[in-house]
C-alpha cells in the first residue's frame, strides 16, 4: 500500500463530541483505496457513521466537537492536504464538492427532479445551461434512473418512490464529480429490490469514484466491497482486503461479529 | 354509565366553539341589519359617519375604518415579514445551541406582553421618536404600523421557527454536503420545505394585526379622516368599536356591527385560509 | 466569493434581526420597569382606584379571569379530550379543531361585541359576568389545543396498558392519559391564563370598569387593563403615573406567570 494507490488517508484519528467526556473514535488508522470500495462495518455505536461523517467535515455543522490527528485527501500527483486544517468557508465547500455523502434515508430536496441534480452544479458556480443539461443528463444515466426520469424531470423529487429518490441522490451527488463518495447505510431504509438495485449501481460507479460505505448488513459489505474495516467501541479492530476479513479474519473479535455471535 | 355520560359530556364541549361561532355570526348579523337595509354593499365604500339627532338615523359608511385598518396592518406586515423570517433564521440554522433557549424564550415573552403595555409604550417612548424623525403628530398611520409590527414579530417568528425546524436535519445536512451555503440551504431547502408553515404564520399574524385593538387605539390618532400622508392619524375597525361601540345608538350602532361582522369574517376567512395552507402541507 | 458574501451578509442581517427583536423587549421592559417603579407606592396597592390605587383593580381582574379559567378549563379540556380519546380522528374531528383555531384567532373586540349583544343589552347594564364569559370564549380554545396536543403526547401503550388490565374507556382517560400530561396541559392552562388577564378589548363594553370595590359580578366590574386605557389618556400627570405603575404590576403579572409555566414544563423533563 503506497500513497499513490490511496485517496483517502486516515492517521491518528480521535474524534471526541461536543460536551463529551471520552472520544468516539480513537486513534483510527485507515487507508481508503483510489477506485475501490471500503467498508466500514461493526455494531452500533461502534464510530463507523461518526467516521465516514469525519470524511466530509459534516460534523461541522454542530458546533463543540474535537478532532486530533489527520484525514488527508490526496489529488492526483499524491499531494494530500488535512482536512482536519480546513477553517475557511470556500474550503469547506471545496471538500464538499470533492466529497459526496449519501445519507441513510433519501435526501430529495423539495424541488424538481432535474433541479436536484442541477443543484449542487450551480452551487458550484456552472453557469452554462446547455452544460448543466448534459451534465445533469449524463448523471442520471450513471445513477440508473435516467430511463424513469427522462419524462418528468419538471416533477417535483418527492413523488418519485424511496428506490428511485435515493438513486436521485446518487446521481446528484455524481453530477459534481467528486473523487471519493461516502455511503451512510444507504439502503437500510430501503425494499429488497431497491437495495439490489442501489447495491448494482455503487459497483458500477467505483470505476470514476472511490467509494466509502457503511453497512449493518454484512452481506452487503461481503458482496460489494474490496477493503473492509471492521470497528468496535470507537476503536478499528481489523482492517484488510474483504475476503481476508470475512474467510480468515485474525482477531477473534471480528470473527464473533462475522458469524453474528453478538451485533 | 358514567362512560357514557362523560362521553356525552365532552362530545357537547367539543361542538361549543361550533355554536360559539355561528352564534357570534347569527348576533353580529342579526344587529347589523338594520345598517344592512339602510346601506347594502355601498357601506364599504361609503366615507361619510355622520349620526342626525333627530330621526335617529344618519350615515354611515365604513370606509374610513375600513382603509385605516388595511393601511396599518399593511405597514405593519411590510416590516415585520423580514424581520421575523431573520429571527427565524438566527433561531434555527445560525445561532450557537446556548443562545437558542434564552434568545426564544425572550422572543416568546416578548409575545406575551399584553398588547395594551405595546400602546401605551407606544404612545409615550415611540410616538415621539416618530414625530421627531419623520414628521407629522406622534399618533398616525405610521406609527400605529410599526407599534403593531413589533407586535406580530415575536408571534410571528415563533410560528415560522416551529416550522422550519420541521425539516429534517439530514436534509439540511445532505445540501451542506453538496456544499451549500447557510443561506442557500435556507433558500433552497428550509424556505421550500417548511413553505406551508411559512406562509400560515403569516397569514395568521395577518389576523392578529387586522384585528388587533388596544396597541393601535393609542396610537392612531382615532380620526375619522382618510390619511393622505403616511403620518396622518385615522382610525381602524377595532379602534372606532373600542372608542365609540358603547356610546352608539340607533342605526350608528347597527353600523358598528356591521362594521364587527365584516372584521369577523375577514378573519374567519383568513384564518382558514392559513388553516388550509397549514393542513396541505404538513400533513 | 459572491455566494460567500450573500451568505455573510443575510446571516448579519438575520443575526440583526433577532438583536433588533431582543432590543425592542428590553427597551419596553426597561422603560416600564422604570415609569413603573418610580410611580409605585405601597397606597398603590392598598387604595381603590377611586383613591388613586388599583387595589380593586387587581382583585376586579383576578376575579374575572379566575372565574373565566373556571368555565374554560373544564369545557376547554373536555373537548380536548373528546378530539383527542373520542372522535377517532376523522372527518369532524378534523372540522372541530379548525373551528376551535379559527375561534382563537377571532378579533377580541368582536367577541366584545358578541357577548354585549348577548349579556349587556338584554340585561340593561355592563356586568362582571358579561367580563367573564367573553375572557371564557376567548380561553377555551386555547385549552382545548393545548389539551389536545399534550394528550397526542401520551405514548399508545399507556392506553394499551389500561385496557389490557380491563379499565373502561373514560376511567382510563382520566386516571392514566390526563395524568400522564397533567404538566402540559398545567403549562397549557397557565399561559392562556396569562394570556386573558392581560385582555383589554373584551371587557370594554362588556364589565367596563368601576372605581369602586365590588364583588357584585351583576355590577359594572372593576378592570385593571381597562383602567390603563382610560388612565393613559387622562391629562393629568397623577393619572398617568397610576397607568404606568398599574402597566408594570400587569407585565410582571403576566411574565412571572409565563415564566413558572415554563419552568413546570422544565422540571419536569
Amino acid at each position: 500500500m503506497t500513497t499513490d494507490t490511496m485517496i483517502m488517508e486516515v492517521k491518528d484519528f480521535s474524534f471526541t463530541y461536543a460536551g463529551a467526556s471520552s472520544p468516539s473514535l480513537k486513534k483510527i488508522n485507515l487507508p481508503i483505496e483510489k477506485n475501490k470500495i471500503t467498508a466500514l462495518i461493526g455494531p452500533s455505536g461502534c464510530g463507523k457513521s461518526t467516521l465516514l461523517r469525519s470524511m466530509n467535515r459534516i460534523h461541522d455543522l454542530y458546533p463543540g466537537n474535537h478532532y486530533e490527528g489527520e484525514i488527508r485527501l490526496y489529488d492526483g500527483d499524491g499531494k494530500g492536504g488535512n482536512i482536519l486544517e480546513i477553517k475557511k468557508e470556500n474550503d469547506f465547500i471545496k471538500l464538499r464538492q470533492d466529497v459526496g455523502m449519501i445519507f441513510q434515508k433519501p435526501t430529495p430536496f423539495p424541488m424538481s427532479i432535474y433541479d436536484n441534480v442541477a443543484y449542487g452544479l450551480k452551487l458550484a458556480g456552472i453557469k452554462d445551461k446547455s452544460e448543466i443539461q448534459g451534465r445533469v443528463e449524463k448523471a442520471l444515466q450513471d445513477a440508473a434512473i435516467w430511463g424513469e426520469t427522462k419524462d418528468r424531470l419538471k416533477e417535483s423529487a418527492m413523488g418519485l418512490s424511496g428506490g428511485q429518490q435515493q438513486r436521485l441522490c446518487i446521481a446528484r451527488a455524481v453530477a459534481l464529480k467528486p473523487d471519493v463518495l461516502l455511503f451512510d447505510e444507504p439502503t437500510s431504509a430501503l425494499d429488497p429490490i431497491s437495495t439490489g438495485a442501489i447495491e448494482e449501481l455503487i459497483a458500477e460507479l467505483k470505476k470514476d469514484v472511490s467509494i466509502v460505505i457503511v453497512t449493518h448488513n454484512m452481506q452487503q459489505a461481503s458482496r460489494l466491497s474490496n477493503y473492509t474495516a471492521f470497528m468496535y467501541l470507537g476503536d478499528l479492530i481489523e482492517y484488510g482486503k474483504t475476503d481476508k476479513i470475512f474467510l480468515n479474519p485474525s482477531v477473534k473479535l471480528t470473527e464473533d461479529y462475522i458469524t453474528g455471535r453478538f451485533g | 354509565m358514567g362512560g357514557t355520560l362523560f362521553k356525552n359530556f365532552s362530545f357537547f364541549s367539543a361542538t361549543l366553539s361550533f355554536f360559539i361561532l355561528v352564534g357570534i355570526f347569527a348576533v353580529l348579523f342579526n344587529y347589523a341589519q338594520e345598517a344592512l337595509q339602510e346601506f347594502g354593499i355601498n357601506f364599504l365604500y361609503g366615507e361619510t359617519w355622520e349620526v342626525d339627532e333627530e330621526d335617529e338615523g344618519g350615515i354611515f359608511g365604513g370606509w374610513i375604518p375600513i382603509v385605516g385598518t388595511l393601511l396599518s396592518t399593511l405597514i405593519a406586515m411590510v416590516i415585520a415579514i423580514p424581520l421575523a423570517m431573520g429571527i427565524a433564521i438566527f433561531l434555527t440554522e445560525i445561532a450557537h445551541e446556548k443562545l437558542v433557549k434564552p434568545v426564544s424564550i425572550a422572543i416568546e415573552l416578548l409575545a406575551a406582553i399584553p398588547s395594551i403595555i405595546y400602546g401605551m409604550w407606544g404612545l409615550f417612548y415611540f410616538a415621539p421618536i416618530v414625530q421627531s424623525t419623520v414628521g407629522g403628530d406622534g399618533v398616525g398611520l405610521l406609527t400605529a404600523g410599526i407599534v403593531l409590527a413589533i407586535m406580530i414579530i415575536p408571534f410571528m417568528a415563533a410560528i415560522t421557527r416551529d416550522a422550519m425546524n420541521t425539516v429534517p436535519p439530514v436534509l439540511k445536512e445532505s445540501a451542506y454536503a453538496m456544499g451549500a451555503t447557510t443561506f442557500e440551504v435556507v433558500k433552497d431547502v428550509v424556505m421550500p420545505y417548511a413553505k406551508g408553515g411559512i406562509i400560515g404564520s403569516i397569514i395568521l399574524a395577518l389576523g392578529r394585526a387586522l384585528g388587533e385593538t388596544m396597541a393601535v387605539a393609542f396610537l392612531i390618532g382615532s380620526v375619522m379622516s382618510i390619511p393622505s400622508r403616511i403620518t396622518d392619524p385615522t382610525t381602524s375597525i377595532p379602534v372606532l368599536l373600542a372608542n365609540n361601540f358603547a356610546e352608539a345608538q340607533d342605526l350608528e350602532i347597527s353600523a358598528m356591527y356591521y362594521l364587527a361582522l365584516i372584521l369577523f369574517v375577514v378573519s374567519f376567512a383568513l384564518i382558514s385560509l392559513a388553516k388550509f395552507y397549514f393542513f396541505r402541507k404538513t400533513v | 466569493m459572491n455566494r460567500l458574501f450573500l451568505n455573510k451578509a443575510i446571516l448579519m442581517l438575520s443575526t440583526l434581526s433577532a438583536v433588533i427583536g431582543l432590543g425592542f423587549l428590553l427597551w419596553i421592559l426597561i422603560t416600564l420597569s422604570y415609569k413603573g417603579i418610580m410611580s409605585l407606592h405601597w397606597s398603590t396597592f392598598t387604595n381603590d382606584l377611586v383613591e388613586g390605587g388599583i387595589r380593586n383593580l387587581l382583585v376586579g381582574q383576578f376575579t374575572m379571569a379566575l372565574m373565566a379559567s373556571a368555565i374554560a378549563v373544564p369545557i376547554g379540556m373536555l373537548a380536548g379530550i373528546y378530539l383527542r380519546e373520542y372522535s377517532n380522528n376523522g372527518k369532524l374531528a378534523a372540522v372541530m379543531r379548525n373551528l376551535s383555531d379559527v375561534m382563537m384567532s377571532a378579533p377580541s373586540i368582536v367577541i366584545g361585541v358578541f357577548v354585549f349583544a348577548l349579556l349587556v343589552d338584554p340585561f340593561g347594564g355592563y356586568n362582571g359576568w358579561a367580563g367573564i364569559v367573553a375572557l371564557a370564549i376567548m380561553m377555551i380554545p386555547i385549552i382545548i389545543s393545548t389539551t389536545d396536543n399534550m394528550l397526542s403526547l401520551v405514548p399508545q401503550e399507556l392506553r394499551e396498558a389500561g385496557m389490557a388490565l380491563g379499565g373502561s374507556k373514560h376511567k382510563i382517560i382520566l386516571q392514566i392519559v390526563v395524568k400522564a400530561a397533567k404538566v402540559g396541559i398545567t403549562t397549557g392552562v397557565l399561559l392562556s391564563f396569562a394570556r386573558i388577564i392581560g385582555e383589554t378589548a373584551p371587557l370594554l363594553f362588556t364589565s367596563a370598569n368601576n372605581q369602586f370595590f365590588t364583588m357584585d359580578l351583576t355590577e359594572q366590574f372593576p378592570s385593571l387593563t381597562v383602567s390603563i386605557y382610560n388612565l393613559a389618556t387622562y391629562p393629568d400627570e397623577a393619572s398617568r403615573e397610576l397607568a404606568w405603575a398599574a402597566s408594570f404590576v400587569l407585565t410582571m403579572v403576566v411574565l412571572l406567570i409565563n415564566l413558572v409555566g415554563r419552568f413546570i414544563t422544565r422540571s419536569k423533563k
